[in-house]
């Protein structure tokens, strides 16, 4: 099984711990896509980390789109340790998506905005 | 009441000195004579309604006839209860009790101690029962409290009754006055006319003080506070009065006792799925529908029925479908097997076959025997001759279609073997209901720091690797809290668990996750955020500091507090915030 080759993973223990800092920064950094995956709601490892992992996306999504990211490179999706195939479907898929989006241009975004 | 005060008098001759206030019934009672009575009852007031009890008192030239269960012992009094103007008055008392109630069988047995055989006065009403004592009148009002029924009318005319001769609102329906009606005049009936109601069916005994089941552990009795009737009346308190080692308290209130322990095993069971959410099977509706514990019930031979198989009416059933998979493997209500319905309802058919005459049907959808003895168990009902169909039952109805179908229940079934929908007439069905979790499921989880699995039973550390044990050190799962199981099952993970409890006794310590997360005092402001987030209640809030802190043997390490730290202050080991930065930064080196 494999996924497509541009996904880099970083590891935390629970997507509880994915800070918004850490998105930001990999945007900062240059990646064209962020996405976090965690257990299923309700099926949390350690209860209720993920329902604070959506309510942080919720919010994020919003800030990156004013900062000129488009929604669509900031990804949220539930996978459990037990769904491979899945997690290859969806790395594939958001990868497509990306690419069809093309690079993040995070300066040429900025200066839009000032120019408007 | 005056103890000290002794009184002598004669009764029959006898000498006998008692206390002040007691009546000569009961000063009798002390010298072994016997002095029949209807009315009289030692827990109730002294009524002498029945006059049976009637004495001769003599006082030196004078004569006189009085009841002696209200008339108190006075100093030198000479009494014969069997003299012959008392036995004169009894047995006229007698033979006017036996005009009033020809049936009552107590006035019947005295009459003929006393050797009369006729009344010469008029009987009106060959039938009745009722002997006017009052015992039902008195109870209903002196121990129950609830004067529900009361004398009405005068003469001849008089009878018991609640009021207008409707039944009455007061009435708790506690039954205490048929229990204390010595004629049998006052009987409690069912007002349907059902002699066996599966769904109120009680083990043991139905009485307000009971032991809950037969093996609870403590095994003392309680008082069922729904049932007794102190707590509906306030009045009554009987037990109170026998209990010669004065055991009972009425108002005894639930304690909270705090107990230090290093491990808990949790055992909390299960629920049974409610089958009325299946309206379709009927349960709730007929009277014959019931569940696989209703069941249970009726089939224990120290069960209201002893064991015999009834239908509502009373009857023996002459055929029987066993349902299976209620509420399980159905994604409208529990997706899961309940694991133990397939065994339990082989066991009911074997029974109903033992016990019974009947035709069996039972209904599955695949047949689950997986353990030890099971499968040969399966293929022995099946040389039994209890008949398997393989398929959902879709509806139980007795809206009858044919001749054959009509007074029974109709199970509508698609028989998958055969291929076609089946109507099946049977007089009782039994809905082989699954197992769910508790109802406090969550509430216990979030107590426990521990997760449940998205099924709410509880989740255990790993399925093959640590299947007793849970997410919180010393918390350790047993039995159906944590999934559906059948009773060995329960017993090896109990076991395992217990041993489990044992062994982090025996060692004293346990290990810290590497990777709790830590709380730097310079940093933290005392803002609390992470306190509310925290899933595990490991943060605390120290007001002398006025900061923040983590309790590591708590800390799971899941690192939501410190992402949600502002000001940076607490950080996970091995995931700290620099780190995590620095990988990033790794990522995109060219």
């Amino acid at each position: 099984m494999t996924y497509a080759p541009n996904i880099r993973i970083i590891r935390v223990m629970c997507s509880g711990r994915v800070a918004p800092q850490f998105v930001l920064k990999a945007f900062i950094e240059g990646a064209d896509g962020v996405l976090i995956s965690g257990c299923h709601p309700g099926d949390c490892h350690y209860q209720e980390g993920n329902y604070n992992a959506l309510r942080r996306h919720r919010l994020l999504s919003k800030m990156l789109e004013q900062f000129g990211i488009e929604r669509e490179r900031f990804r949220l999706e539930w996978v459990s340790a037990a769904e491979g195939v899945k997690f290859q479907q969806i790395c594939d898929e958001f990868t497509e998506q990306i690419k069809k989006l093309g690079p993040l241009n995070l300066n040429g975004g900025k200066d839009e905005h000032r120019e408007a | 009441m005056n103890n000290d005060k002794k009184i002598k008098l004669t009764i029959n001759d006898k000498p006998i000195e008692v206390d002040e206030g007691i009546t000569i019934l009961q000063a009798a009672k002390m010298l072994d004579i016997d002095i029949p009575t209807l009315c009289y009852h030692p827990l109730l007031e002294p009524y002498a309604a029945c006059r049976i009890c009637v004495v001769e008192k003599k006082t030196g030239e004078n004569s006189d006839l009085v009841t002696s269960c209200n008339t108190k012992v006075q100093e030198g009094m000479v009494i014969y209860t069997d003299s012959e103007n008392a036995a004169k008055a009894r047995r006229l008392n007698v033979e006017l009790l036996m005009a009033q109630a020809p049936a009552a069988k107590p006035v019947q047995e005295i009459a003929k101690e006393l050797g009369i055989e006729k009344t010469r006065f008029e009987i009106e009403d060959p039938e009745e029962k009722c002997i006017l004592c009052g015992l039902c009148v008195r109870t209903c009002e002196q121990i129950v409290g609830a004067e529900a029924i009361s004398f009405i009318e005068r003469g001849k005319n008089r009878t018991v009754s609640p009021p207008f001769g409707e039944p009455s609102e007061a009435c708790i329906g506690c039954t205490a006055c048929a229990y204390f009606c010595p004629t049998e005049a006052i009987t409690v009936e069912d007002l349907y006319g059902r002699k066996v109601i599966h769904n109120e069916l009680n083990l043991g005994p139905s009485t307000a003080i009971l032991v809950p089941i037969r093996q609870a552990v403590p095994m003392v009795p309680v008082i069922d506070e729904e049932a007794c009737i102190h707590f509906k009346t306030g009045e009554c308190k009987l037990c109170e009065k026998v209990c010669e080692k004065e055991a009972i308290n009425h108002e005894m209130e639930d304690e909270e006792i705090e107990i230090e322990v290093g491990s808990v095993i949790l055992a909390s069971g299960f629920k049974p799925f409610d089958a009325t959410r299946i309206p379709a099977y009927g349960y709730g509706r007929f009277d014959n529908v019931i569940t696989g514990l209703e069941f249970e019930k009726l089939n224990n031979a120290s069960g209201p029925t002893e064991g015999k198989i009834l239908l509502a009416n009373g009857e023996e059933p002459k055929a029987v479908g066993i349902v299976h998979c209620v509420g399980s493997r159905d994604k409208n209500y529990n997706e899961y097997c309940s694991r133990v319905c397939c065994m339990y309802s082989l066991k009911f058919a074997h029974l109903i076959k033992e016990k019974t005459n009947a035709e069996i049907y039972d209904f599955y959808i695949d047949m689950r025997c997986f353990g030890k003895g099971y499968e040969e168990f399966y293929h022995r009902l099946l040389e039994e001759g209890t008949k398997f169909i393989r398929g959902c039952v879709s509806e139980v109805t007795d809206l009858a279609l044919t001749e054959q179908e009509e007074g029974k229940l109709i199970i509508n079934v698609e028989d998958t073997l055969l291929g076609i929908v089946r109507r099946i007439p049977v007089d009782m069905v039994i809905l082989a209901t699954g197992l769910e979790p508790g109802l406090d499921q969550n509430e216990i989880a979030r107590i426990f720091n521990i997760s449940c699995s998205q099924d709410t039973f509880f989740l255990e550390r790993h399925p093959k690797l640590a299947p007793v044990s849970t997410f919180s050190d010393g918390i350790f799962l047993a039995g159906t809290c944590q999934s559906p199981k059948d009773i060995p099952d329960t017993v090896a993970q109990a076991g395992a668990a217990a041993s489990e409890a044992l062994a982090l006794a025996d060692k004293g310590t346990f290990e810290l996750e590497p990777i709790t997360a830590e709380i730097d005092e310079e940093r933290c402001s005392g803002c609390q955020l992470c306190i509310g987030l925290c899933p595990f209640t490991a943060i605390t809030y120290n007001k002398e500091k006025g900061i923040s802190e983590i309790n590591d043997a708590l800390c799971k390490g899941c690192g939501t507090c410190v992402s949600a730290c502002p000001s940076g202050a607490s950080q996970q080991k091995h995931f700290r915030d620099s780190q995590i930065f620095a990988e990033i930064e790794g990522i995109f080196i060219e």
